[in-house]
């Protein structure tokens, strides 16, 4: 389950099917033998009202309707949240595991975008 | 519940292919490196196909072992002796549902179809925890199925919610919090005949405890000398703890358990072993695992038989709901 990305890239290969690769990605179409599988959906719980929805998993469903009936049965069987998202997986963009690097790392050594980076006199530090 | 170390397939050769090229020995070195340094692998990472191989069959077999063991369960739904038992009991059955679709999803992460799944069940290919293919003739067996059986898995599965595979440790995080309550309730009911019931009942559960104490030591898999693939399953962070050291902290445990409870465990020579810290146990009968593994358990037809029903009987409903979502899809184009 919950991976949210998990649909999204079907035969995760080097530089083959990566999700959020521009517009040429195709879902792909529902699998097994007769093609007949539900689509998968990806499940965002809140769990309670003022916190945001989460990703808590992944389930097969025939629509809308019944994605958000199943994802109450499958993933709030003990009062884990107070309403639900559901989005078709094949739906989600997502970012590259290979540009982690490219896109993430620049953000380290910006130590100043931290309030921490200064130090102001005792008098006034709880600024 | 219920994974099992089962080791039975994964042959030697798929893990033994030659690395095509110096882009695949860099993207190789840089997986073992993650691993080794204890970091997490997620679905669209690259990772050795037999690493990939590995934990579909592993997840997916887990997966089929909490649909299975829904039957076991099941047949006693309507014949609990109390409507506080029949809700607990639909509670649990329901938990199993859950975790085996929890745990279908992390498969599919892997580039598997939950279809492809399934027929391997279906087919017979794929092997499910062993422990299902035993009946449950009392109700007594609810309780020793919670306590011991439940007991097992979750001594099995902690360990892998540190698992190398992220989605699947996830998977197994929210399995393990809602597995804590199966153990205790089947105790709990075993607990309440123990010390308020009939001699009968007392009876009843020290029979049903005589029947699953094998079969539930066996739910750790094979001996370590005799599991020719977790050598390489530790190595990649899949498996955390030998299936020998499983088996006897579960015996540790199960025996003082056993004691509260007022119950007798069906081996002699069990025994505490100060040099070992475990206790020693009598002789298991391998052969009885891999019969039942292999086919010719005391239900494996049976249970096989009535998922492989569910399947067939079910497939007009789900061809019409498909059908449905289809046609609400085209008017909603037209419209």
């Amino acid at each position: 389950m919950t991976d949210h990305d998990s649909k999204v890239d079907e035969t995760p290969s080097p530089g083959q099917g990566r999700a959020g690769e521009g517009t040429s990605h195709v879902p792909p179409p529902a699998a097994g033998a007769a093609g007949t599988e539900w689509p998968l959906w990806e499940v965002f719980v809140r769990s309670k009202s003022g916190l945001d929805h989460k990703h808590c998993g992944s389930l097969h469903a025939a629509d809308p309707k019944m994605a958000i009936q199943l994802a109450r049965d499958v993933y709030t069987r003990r009062q884990e949240g107070t309403s639900v998202w559901v989005v078709r997986s094949d739906q989600i963009v997502a970012s590259d595991p290979g540009d982690k690097a490219m896109y993430f790392d620049p953000a380290e050594d910006k130590v100043y975008r931290h309030p921490t980076f200064y130090q102001l006199p005792g008098a006034v530090d709880h600024m | 519940m219920y994974t099992q170390a089962m080791d039975t397939a994964g042959k030697a050769d798929d893990g033994q292919k030659k690395l095509r090229s110096t882009e695949e020995v860099e993207l190789q070195r840089r997986f073992d490196e993650r691993i080794d340094d204890g970091q997490f692998i997620e679905a669209k990472d690259w990772m050795p196909d037999h690493y990939r191989k590995t934990l579909v069959r592993q997840i997916s077999q887990h997966a089929h072992s909490e649909i299975v063991g829904m039957l076991p369960e099941g047949n006693w739904i309507t014949r609990a002796p109390t409507l506080k038992r029949k809700a607990i009991l639909l509670a649990k059955v329901q938990d199993e549902a859950g975790h085996g679709l929890y745990l279908y999803s992390a498969a599919e992460t892997l580039g598997t179809s939950r279809d492809e799944m399934l027929d391997a069940l279906h087919s017979g290919k794929a092997k499910y925890s062993s422990i299902f293919n035993y009946p449950t003739l009392t109700w007594a067996d609810m309780g020793a199925i919670g306590w011991m059986v439940d007991g097992a898995a979750i001594m099995n599965q902690v360990p892998i919610c540190r698992c190398s595979y992220a989605p699947y440790a996830r998977a197994m995080i929210r399995i393990c919090r809602e597995e804590s309550f199966h153990q205790r309730q089947g105790f709990e009911a075993l607990l309440t005949m123990m010390q308020n019931g009939t001699q009968a009942q007392k009876d009843m559960v020290q029979d049903a405890v005589n029947r699953w104490w094998w079969p539930s030591v066996m739910m750790f898999g094979p001996p370590d000398d005799q599991s020719p693939n977790s050598a390489q399953s530790m190595r990649w962070g899949i498996k955390r703890v030998s299936n020998d050291e499983l088996r006897a902290r579960y015996i540790d445990a199960a025996v003082e358990q056993a004691k509260v409870l007022g119950v007798t465990l069906p081996d002699p020579a069990l025994k505490w072993n100060e040099a070992r810290q475990h206790h020693d146990h009598g002789p298991i009968d391998w052969s009885e695992f891999w019969r039942v593994i292999g086919g010719d358990g005391p239900c494996n037809r049976e249970r096989l038989g009535a998922r492989v029903k569910a399947w067939d009987d079910g497939a007009w409903v789900r061809e019409a709901a498909l059908a449905h979502a289809n046609k609400q899809a085209t008017y909603k184009e037209a419209a």
